[in-house]
């Protein structure tokens, strides 16, 4: 059910459902060499050396049947992450060939409240259990996982190889490590540069501040009709992330204590009110057939994301606007990221070491991390992959633009959000006040005083 | 048949009798048990998907019980859970919603349904199967499949609707007057059919000789209906509406695949099942989530109770009379 799925996706800062992340950078890769090898050009050889890797192979299943049996373990996930642990599995067999991998793949919404169900039960549990950044909050504090900082794993020593900001992601209150980052999306702007052209605007106007930004969307509006934002939410989401003090979460601080109708709040309430009085949104909702037909006419001309929605825009939401887009750093000086994906063990798990050694294998191998890159646009978490020539490719749907170096720029800035269980609920509730605010014109203090009411509500346990 | 026990007999060795009693013992016993073990599949069926998740969310309405932790996390609150859902500021207004649902989508399907029934059952003959098949359509669709129909139908910029229309365009799922309009119309166009049926299968058990003594008495259409149908349907009306009233009161699908779950009017047309569903699986509260199934059921228990003292007796005695 796509749509169904499309549903559940996308809150703000949350990765979209089905259709995570693909090709920013796919390219075709090269067919490979036939058989008939053209360097040696000789049949006879050929001939010779694939009866010796034939009997190689043989002698190899021999031996692996003889001494010692296969493990089987089981990886949980939901596409399109299944694409690139399963694009995956040459290597990882290559190099454990005792462990075998069974990917049982599940849409977005079902996986995950089929693992939520799973952990309640304690059965059925997989090895490996793929989690999105929308439910991190949510797994980790339940504490069903494997501590990875103690032994024996040994994540203290992974500290520095992935940005500080997803292992926090990825840590309960109780400083426990539950999952390593598979990929990450750094928070872009995404805009039409052809529509920007038209009416004399330039990046500048849409990152230097948010009166600019909203300025610019005026000028955009009445030169191109196009809305420079699908909806005024995102410029909520963006403010609620800036000027975060350290340790602070977006709706939480460090005791617990509902930060909901703080000045930060108040701010970014004005400002996505003053975008939407100023008619530069849309008025749709992401994953949806406005969205996406917003896209392809033209009519939204700017969306703040993570970089994976450039794949997208590449390969569904709008393929003919080819070229004309471009990648722009968040208005105001914000970095943050949007969504990512995770990998964790059950406490429950049958084969942890071998569990533990396929998520090393797929967060911390630089090859599969840029295989990912290549084959689906899977932004790498791991730090060294990050510096590979590959990121710093030109992207031919952003008009060539080498925005992998902005990207990993960004990813490098996001500052360590503490990520609250009650993260999603608390989204959920500001939400709907934003809501009430623009559409019934209620007072800002007023509805933040109504959410902060229902988050300490449901927040009490 | 009698060669292999023949053959049998002819080459074991004489059984003795001790061992031929207690076959025939064990043949008696098997005779007896053999009805449970035909109708167990349906009792073991019952058991583990209804009865036991049925006794289990009463337990677990008890207990406060984050899902994602496992069974050894739950602890005893007691009927803390259910004061927790009723101060919830979401929980009422979830009430109100599906009581609005349940009022501006219930009432124009018997409305409807009730004269619409009549007319394909005076009027139609040959081609009664084909509409009234028609009509039931929408009640057996797929609700994907609903959802992608009505989200382009009714979408604000591209749908056939606001197409029609004139005016600026209604942003029929985005505006939360009109979101709510939009679903009520949904649910009322997918169980109009199913009214239909059942208000048709009443009207055919009704005797042609009170219409025909009635068209002697120069009763019109109308007058047919109002005094000869009606009174007689209303059996039926308690029966369709007591099935609607529940349905409704549980509304969850049509709502929750026509509004995406993060969009603004997402809260304005929350129904108490789609709010179940969020304390459950967006916030994690297992325990809550159940004492509000709870608390739904006791009002619908409650509705249905009312339903049957304002309806039922009459209903009842006019089937007796």
């Amino acid at each position: 059910m796509p749509r169904g799925a499309l549903r559940t996706a996308g809150a703000a800062l949350s990765p979209s459902p089905v259709v995570r992340r693909t090709a920013g950078f796919s390219r075709l890769r090269r067919p490979r060499r036939s058989p008939f090898c053209r360097v040696c050009g000789s049949f006879q050889n050929t001939m010779s050396s694939l009866l010796r890797a034939f009997l190689l192979a043989a002698a190899a299943l021999c031996a692996t049947g003889a001494s010692r049996a296969t493990t089987t373990i089981t990886l949980a996930t939901f596409p399109d992450l299944d694409r690139a642990a399963r694009a995956a599995l040459p290597r990882w067999h290559a190099a454990h060939p005792d462990v075998d991998v069974k990917i049982v793949s599940l849409q977005y919404a079902d996986h995950h409240d089929r693992m939520t169900t799973d952990l309640a039960t304690g059965s059925g549990l997989p090895d490996v259990m793929a989690i999105d950044f929308k439910f991190i909050g949510k797994f980790t504090g339940s504490g069903g996982f494997e501590d990875l900082y103690r032994p024996p794993y040994d994540a203290a020593g992974l500290r520095s190889v992935f940005p500080a900001y997803t292992l926090a992601q990825a840590s309960n209150a109780k400083g426990e490590l539950s999952a390593l980052p598979a990929d990450i999306g750094p928070g872009t702007l995404l805009y039409r540069a052809d529509l920007l052209a038209k009416a004399g605007l330039t990046e500048a106007d849409l990152t230097k501040d948010w009166p600019t930004f909203i300025a610019a969307g005026v000028k955009l509006k009445a030169a191109t009709g196009a809305c420079l934002l699908a909806s005024s939410n995102d410029v909520v989401d963006i403010v609620l992330r800036s000027n975060l003090p350290p340790g602070e979460g977006i709706y939480f601080d460090r005791a617990g204590k509902v930060l909901v109708d703080d000045a930060r709040f108040v701010r970014a309430f004005e400002l996505g009110r003053a975008a939407h009085l100023a008619g530069i949104d849309a008025g749709t909702t992401m994953w949806t057939n406005e969205w996406v037909a917003g896209f392809r006419s033209g009519r939204i001309a700017g969306q703040m994301m993570g970089s994976w929605l450039a794949g997208h825009l590449k390969n569904w939401l709008a393929p003919d606007t080819a070229g004309k887009w471009r990648s722009a750093p968040l208005p105001g000086g914000v970095y943050a990221s949007y969504g990512g994906s995770f990998y964790a063990i059950p406490r429950r798990a049958q084969h942890k070491a071998e569990a533990w050694a396929f998520i090393q294998f797929l967060t911390t191998d630089r090859q599969t991390q840029l295989d990912a890159l290549r084959q689906f646009g899977n932004f790498p978490s791991l730090l060294s992959a990050q510096q590979d020539p590959m990121v710093a490719e030109p992207i031919a749907f952003l008009g060539g633009q080498a925005a992998g170096v902005l990207w990993r720029d960004t990813a490098a800035r996001v500052p360590a959000i503490p990520v609250d269980k009650y993260d999603a609920m608390a989204t959920d509730a500001v939400r709907a006040e934003y809501q009430n605010v623009i559409a019934d014109g209620k007072d800002i203090h007023a509805a933040l005083a109504d959410a902060k009411t229902l988050i300490e509500h449901r927040a009490r346990r | 048949m009698t060669s292999p026990l023949t053959s049998e007999s002819a080459i074991a060795p004489p059984t003795p009798v001790h061992a031929n009693a207690s076959r025939a013992a064990w043949r008696r016993r098997a005779r007896k048990l053999a009805p449970y073990a035909f109708i167990a599949p349906f009792f073991v069926l019952f058991g583990v998907f209804g009865l036991f998740p049925l006794l289990f969310s009463i337990w677990l309405s008890l207990h406060q019980w984050d899902a994602a932790s496992g069974l050894a996390a739950m602890h005893w609150v007691g009927l803390e859970n259910y004061w927790y859902a009723i101060t919830d500021p979401w929980f009422s207004k979830s009430l109100l919603n599906t009581l609005w649902f349940a009022v501006a989508s219930g009432v124009p399907q018997h409305l409807v349904a009730l004269p619409l029934a009549f007319l394909i059952h005076m009027t139609l003959k040959r081609s009664r199967n084909f509409v009234v098949g028609a009509y039931f359509v929408p009640y057996v669709t797929s609700s994907v499949a609903i959802a992608l129909i009505f989200t382009t139908l009714f979408s604000k910029d591209f749908g056939v609707i606001n197409a029609m229309l004139p005016g600026t365009p209604i942003d029929w799922l985005g505006d939360k007057f009109w979101a709510r309009i939009t679903i009520a119309f949904v649910v009322f166009w997918r169980y109009l059919g199913w009214n239909v049926v059942l208000y048709l299968s009443a009207l055919q058990v009704i005797s042609g000789d009170l219409y025909e003594a009635a068209t002697l008495d120069g009763a019109s259409r109308w007058q047919q209906f109002r005094y000869v149908a009606l009174p007689l349907l209303k059996p039926m009306m308690f029966f369709a509406i007591t099935l609607t009233l529940i349905g409704n009161l549980q509304l969850f699908e049509e709502p929750f695949i026509l509004i995406p779950p993060d969009s603004g009017v997402a809260t304005s047309v929350m129904t108490t099942a789609t709010f179940m569903y969020r304390m459950a699986f967006s916030d994690g509260d297992f325990g809550t989530a159940s004492a509000v199934s709870w608390l739904l059921f006791f009002i619908i228990a409650a509705l249905t109770w009312g339903n049957a003292r304002l309806f039922g007796k009459e209903g009842a005695s006019d089937v007796a009379r």
